[in-house]
Order: C-alpha cells, then structure tokens, then sequence
C-alpha cells in the first residue's frame, strides 16, 4: 500500500510519510501494544492467583468495578439532591411554626464518592507539595550560596531525607492534634497532618536540588557578576535562579512524586479521607468486590501519578532554558 | 365531621377578591389542616419542645466495621436523625484506640464504643477521660474462632451428639490439651481480642478460665501493660476487620471478635468458630454509645436526641421478630459501613449462625438491638466489667463494693436514657411497655448465673463476686 503511494509522489514528500508512518508507529501503535500485553498477561495471572476472598481482579473485574463505582457516585448525588429537598422542606415548615426561626442549610451529610475522595487526595498532595515549596526553595538556595550554611544543614538534611513518612506521622498527628486547636477549624485536622506529612517528606529532594543547582553555577558567570557589581538580590534573580532552574525542576519532579507516595500511605495509616482511606477501607471490608475495587484505585492511582509528572514536565518546558534536561 | 369543620370554617372572617366558591374550597382545606394539627399535631409539637433544638446539628460520629454499629446505620439511613434535626456524618475507625482518641479529643462528637471504654477512661485504665453513655447499642454479638488446625486437634476432646455435630457449648477444657501440647513444644499459644478493655478480652478470658486455662494477669503498676503475666494462653490486640487476614497468617491461632468476622472465617475456609458469647454470659451487654461528659453538658438537647433517634433506630433493628434485618443486611453490606459480603452479615442478623462449615445452627438471639431492654444502661452491666478489671489486674487494688456502685453511675446515664424514652412515649413513637418501668428501675438486673460456668453473679456484691472466681485475682491479691 504505502509502495503504491509513493510512486505517486516526490521524494520530499514520500520521505515525510515515512517519518510520520514511522513516528506513529512508536508513539501510538508500540505503546498500544505494549499496554495489549499487560493486559493479557494481567488477565492470565489473575485468572491463576486464588485468594480467600476470590479469584484476584483482571481487568474485566476491575473495569466491572470502575462502573459500579461510578454508579455509585451517580446515586449518591441524587441521595444528595433528595437531602436538601428534605432539608428546605423541614426548614420551611420551622418557619411556618416558628416566624423568628433562622434556617441554617447544613452540608450534605453522605459518605465520599470516589471521586469525591480522588478530589481530596489531589487537594491534598498540591497543597503540601506547594508549602514544601515555600519551604525548600529559599532554603535550598541560601544552603547553595553559602558553603558555610551548607555544612551546617548537610548533616541535618542527609539524616530526615530517608525517613519514611510513617515515621513521621505519629508526630505530626499528636503536634496538630495539640496544637491545631479551635471550635470551627477551617481546614480538618485530617487534612492538616496530611499535608505536613507530604510536605515533610517532599521538602528534602526539593532542598537538595535547588542547593545542588545553585552551588553548581559556572565560575565565570559568578565572575560577570562581581565585574557588574550585581547587588545579592538582582545575583539571585538574574543568574541564580535562572541557572538552577533544571535542577530546581529535577528536584519538583522527584518531590511531588514523592508527595503523591507519601500522601496514599499517610492517608491509609491515618484513616485520612483520600484514596489511601478508599484502599484501607476496602481491604477491611473483604467482602468479593473489595480486591477489583482496590485495583481501580491502584490505576486511578498511577495514572493520577503519571499525570502529575507530566503536567510537571510541561510546566518545566515552559519555564526552563535548558529544554534538553525537560525531554523525558 | 365535615359540618362540624364547616361552622369552624364560617367562623372566620372571608377574603375580599377571591371568588365565593373557590375561597370556600380554600377555606374548607385550611381549616381540615388546622382542625388535624389541632387533633395531632399539637402533642408532637409540644412533645418536641420538651426538648428544644438541638444546641449542635452538625455531628460526626465514628464507628467500627461490626455488625453491631447498625443502630448508627439505620438511624441515618431510615432519617431518625433527620427527625431530630441533627445532620449526622458517620464515619468508619481503624480501632478502637482511634475511636476513644477521636471522642475525648473532639474529632468525633460520639461513638460506638466498647462497653468498658467509658468505664476503662473514667476509672482512668488507658487514657483518662470522663466519657458517658447514654444508649447501650445491643446484646451479645461476638463469638471465639480457632484456627483450623486447632480445631482438628480440639475436635477430638469433644463430645458429639446423636447427630454427629459436637455438643455445644464447647468449653476452652476441650482447648487445654492443645495449649499444653504447644507449650510442651515451646511455642506460645496466641490468641488475639480486638481491645485491652473490650468485652472481646472479658468475655475469651472468662471462657479461656472457666476451661481452666490461665489468660494472664494485667500489672500496670510493674508496667505490664500487655496483659500476660502468668499467661497460658497469649491475647494481644487485633483490630476487628484485620481478624481473618491476621489469623490466615498465622500470627494468632485464635480470635474473639464480632460479627461479621467470624463468619468470614467460615465463609473463607480459614477457621472455625467454637463457641457464641451468648454461651458465655447469656444476653451479655456488647456495645454503648459514648459521648465524653463535657459533651452532654454542653449539648444536652443534642445529647438526648441522639438517645432518641438510636431507640428508635434500635427498635426497627427488632420489630416484628426481626422483619427487618433482611433489609438491615443489605444496609450493612454497603462499603460505607460494615463493607462484607451480604451473606456472611446475613448468617448473625437474620439469626443463624455456622459454626464448622455446614454446621449452621439457629441463634435466634445471636444479635440483640432491642429486645430484653438492651439498649438500656444498666449499672449492673457496668459493675460486671468493673469486676473483670479488678479480676485481671487491670485494677491494681481493693475496692469497696460503693466503689464499683458510684463509678457504674457515673458512666452509665440511665436518667437520660429514661428521658428520651419518656418523650418518645409521650409522642406515641414508642410504647411504655417497650422499656423498663422507669419509676421502680434500680438499674441493676437481678442476680443471674446463666454463665458457662455458672457463677452467680449479682451486681450489688461485686467483690463477693471477685472472691468466688477460680481463676483470678481475689481482695487482697496483686497481679
């Protein structure tokens, strides 16, 4: 076929066709295969691995439960819908009994759907990885600037980076848990140890690159910099940053994959609402659905995680001069 | 009735544009709604305002993945806390460490508690905190599961009768042997409860005791928190929904839990349960609904209103000869609350209960929400955990018989109980007759030995009782 068309055309052209056949190829039909074979070998091996509560999910279990999921947050909206009508009713008829009463609208009072809990779980991990940010950042660059601060954080740095956020979330939990005290909190405590959890976790890689990337800054552009009389803050904007911004980025990357880590297990451990708690609660349950249930989470999971790491890739794209370090 | 409402009708003053016939329609229609509301409405109204509005309306209370937190789920689902006005959120634990933590620290407005958790917090075993209970959530419930190897090397130190089944109740003498063939091999018998003051560990202590094996003591003075001193048999702490995975491991060789654990265990061919907690203590007290002291100080509209809608809740759970659990079941089984399978819930609500696989035998009273008065708080309920505390060293000292007396009072809130009772006796929700008679109650059962091994056990003596114990701690004795 494609012999045919190219007879047919200049070689300009037939070579075009050639590179866009085979960049499709690579892009679309290698990577579709490759997701085919999975799935088959999934298939398989689940169809052979017996547990106590069943055969283990293969895809047409877990896509079963995908939509009964689905259907499940459908339901809850219109038990939702049906909540306020009962709630406006009872209101309404308060009022007709008593004319000084004040309606309060209440929020709904149903269990979290599962996206619903997807939403949280992103909430979350956005929100520490942005205070571990806030935090790494400046951090990270003083230590990269001062070889004295550098000495004096490396120890302290090198021994928290490998602790496992497990460790940490005892702590956090009893440190909020005392301190985070007020009758209408704003934000849940729940949601408060997940996030310094995850930021705590996600900080170190951050500190470290943005210290690396910073440290790393060619001689000579240190030297343009005294020959201009650059004042500290115009160094740091004008050549710091925009030197360390590949190893700043390196160091995102790893941080918020680390976060969204960090984040399921605080989330299972600490009974937080998320996805960790959505798998925790299944696995409970035990009940014949619970395995298929958990594996839709497991891939909600990686794809939110693959998703996270591109949209960091993009944004690297974007903002970074060095476009080979943001190639893959 | 019709003429009676028309003379009402005409007494009022008519409109000025509206059409004569239309208005009379109108009129007609106000006035039937006016006269019912007079009829009946006004008794609900006023009935209601015995109470008054709840002081908080947005609540959140936890619960344990066990059939037995159903109250809390009917309630919701059937909108008895919505008749109450209060917009409930209820929210599953990992364990009950977790639940107590989330009551006293105020993460959780109230929740399903085990029954010596108020009493273990406020005497001050564990964490310290004054925490009451208003509402006990039912009766019975739990059972013991082994490990399908020890019930093959049980099985052969039991009876069977004509029909070749092993005759219940099955004793822990028929576990001895196995225990002590482990010991003579150096390996530690585990067993495992789901809490150091659940009714789980009471009631496999008295079991594992009444067979003559020794359970262990607590000495919280010489930091033996865990419960093992002098132990036979080793109980550690197991969070319910974690029972089956745990014993499949291999780290327990046995449990006491609730339902539906140990019919999972049959539903996954992993153990076998032995004996009911029924067959322990007949009609035992299980779980309560706790709220911390401070809590139904602050709030006691919310507080009684709550009671409310979980007697009525409870009342569902058994009318009619359990009508309802069918319906009941498949609540439970949604993955919000308990989350197992509709089947293995079924077998305990509905009343039957498998023991080794194929042998299902009919426990009518296996789950008990309503009837016998088990929602309500009886002190004596209290008194007997009090007296296992002491019997097991989790209480370090002599007590006076006033002692045990006072403390079942102060956690057991048998006055609100009464009052919410009252008001929905007053509103024809419930009947007089459905409770106990409130004026002469003293709050403590009569004198029962409808236990395993046939103890008497009358609340009013609780150290006579202590005393007449084979097994365990007597007045006057440390751990």
């Amino acid at each position: 076929m494609t012999t045919l068309v190219t007879l047919h055309m200049s070689p300009t052209l037939s070579a075009k066709v050639k590179q866009w056949l085979r960049m499709l190829l690579q892009e679309v039909a290698i990577p579709l295969l490759g997701i085919g074979c999975f799935l088959l070998v999934w298939a398989i091996a689940a169809n052979r691995i017996d547990t106590s509560l069943g055969k283990f999910p293969g895809p047409a279990a877990a896509y079963e439960q995908a939509h009964n999921l689905w259907n499940e947050y459908r339901e809850e909206k219109q038990k939702e819908k049906e909540f306020y009508a009962r709630q406006a009713e009872r209101n309404a008829q308060h009022l007709a009994e008593d004319p000084n009463f004040v309606a309060k609208v209440r929020p709904y009072t149903g269990k979290p759907t599962f996206p619903s809990q997807v939403v949280t779980s992103l909430v979350t991990v956005l929100s520490g990885f942005a205070l571990a940010l806030l935090v790494g950042l400046p951090t990270g660059i003083a230590i990269g600037l001062n070889r004295m601060l550098n000495s004096a954080f490396n120890p302290v740095i090198q021994i928290f980076k490998p602790v496992s956020p497990l460790a940490w979330l005892p702590l956090v939990t009893l440190v909020v848990s005392s301190v985070y005290t007020s009758e209408n909190p704003t934000f849940s405590k729940s949601y408060i140890n997940s996030l310094l959890t995850v930021a705590l976790c996600s900080l170190w890689p951050i500190v470290i690159n943005t210290a690396v990337g910073v440290a790393s800054i060619p001689q000579d552009w240190v030297n343009v910099s005294r020959v201009l009389r650059l004042g500290w803050f115009t160094h740091v904007r004008k050549l710091v940053l925009p030197a360390a911004v590949p190893a700043i980025f390196t160091g995102m990357r790893l941080a918020l994959g680390v976060a969204w880590m960090v984040l399921i297990a605080a989330e299972m451990l600490a009974q937080n609402p998320g996805l960790g708690k959505f798998v925790w609660d299944e696995f409970q349950n035990g009940s014949t659905n619970s395995l298929g249930r958990i594996m839709v989470a497991v891939l909600a999971i990686g794809l939110i995680g693959f998703l996270l790491d591109r949209s960091m890739l993009q944004l690297q794209r974007w903002l970074s001069w060095d476009k080979a370090s943001a190639s893959r | 009735m019709s003429s009676a409402l028309r003379s009402f009708a005409s007494r009022f003053p008519s409109g000025r544009r509206a059409s004569a016939a239309l208005h009379r329609l109108a009129l007609a229609g106000a006035c039937t709604l006016a006269a019912v509301t007079v009829l009946f409405g006004v008794g609900i109204a006023r009935a209601a305002d015995d109470i008054g509005p709840p002081e908080k309306d947005q609540l959140k209370l936890g619960f344990i993945k066990l059939t037995d937190m159903a109250p809390l789920a009917i309630a919701y689902e059937k909108g008895y806390f919505e008749d109450e006005g209060l917009y409930v959120t209820l929210e599953a634990q990992a364990n009950w460490k977790v639940v107590l933590d989330g009551v006293i620290e105020g993460r959780l407005d109230g929740a399903h508690m085990l029954a010596g958790q108020p009493i273990a917090a406020t005497i001050g075993f564990g964490t310290k905190a004054d925490i009451i209970t208003p509402f006990s959530m039912d009766l019975n419930g739990n059972a013991v599961t082994v490990s399908n190897t020890v019930w093959e090397a049980m099985k052969k130190n039991l009876k069977t009768g004509a029909d070749g089944k092993p005759v219940h109740p099955i004793s822990a003498a028929a576990l001895k042997p196995v225990v002590e063939a482990y010991a003579a091999n150096g390996k530690p018998f585990n067993m495992a409860m789901v809490f150091p003051v659940s009714t789980h560990n009471y009631e496999l202590r008295y079991w594992l005791a009444a067979g003559g094996l020794h359970p262990g003591f607590y000495d919280p003075a010489h930091g033996e928190t865990a419960g093992q001193k002098s132990a036979q048999v080793l109980l550690s702490v197991t969070p319910p929904p974690q029972m089956p995975a745990t014993l499949e491991a291999g780290t327990i060789y046995g449990y006491c839990v609730g339902e539906p654990w140990n019919q999972q265990a049959v539903f996954k061919g992993i153990g076998v349960p032995v004996i009911t907690d029924d067959e322990i203590w007949h009609n035992n007290p299980e779980k309560v609904f706790g709220v911390t002291a401070e809590f139904a100080r602050q709030y006691p509209n919310t507080t009684l209103r709550l009671t409310r809608a979980l007697i009525r809740a409870a009342m569902w759970l058994d009318a009619n000869n359990n009508a309802n659990r069918v319906e009941a079941v498949k609540i439970l089984s949604q993955p919000n609350y308990v989350g197992a399978d509709p089947q293995v819930i079924r077998n305990s609500m509905t009343g039957t209960f498998e023991y080794e696989k194929g042998d299902k035998r009919s426990v009518p009273d296996f789950n008990v929400f309503f009837r016998y008065n088990a929602t309500y708080p009886y002190y004596s309920d209290a008194v007997w955990y009090l007296t296992q505390m002491r019997r097991w060293g989790q209480i370090g000292e002599d007590k006076p018989d006033s002692w045990y007396d006072e403390t079942a009072k102060k956690v057991y809130r048998a006055d609100l109980y009464a009052k919410a009772a009252k008001s929905l006796i007053a509103q024809g929700k419930a009947k007089a007759s459905d409770f106990p008679e409130f004026a002469s109650e003293t709050g403590y059962r009569p004198p029962s030995k409808e236990f395993i091994d046939g103890i008497e056990y009358d609340g009013h003596k609780p150290n006579a009782y202590i005393n007449s114990m084979p097994i365990g701690l007597k007045a006057g004795q440390k751990p």
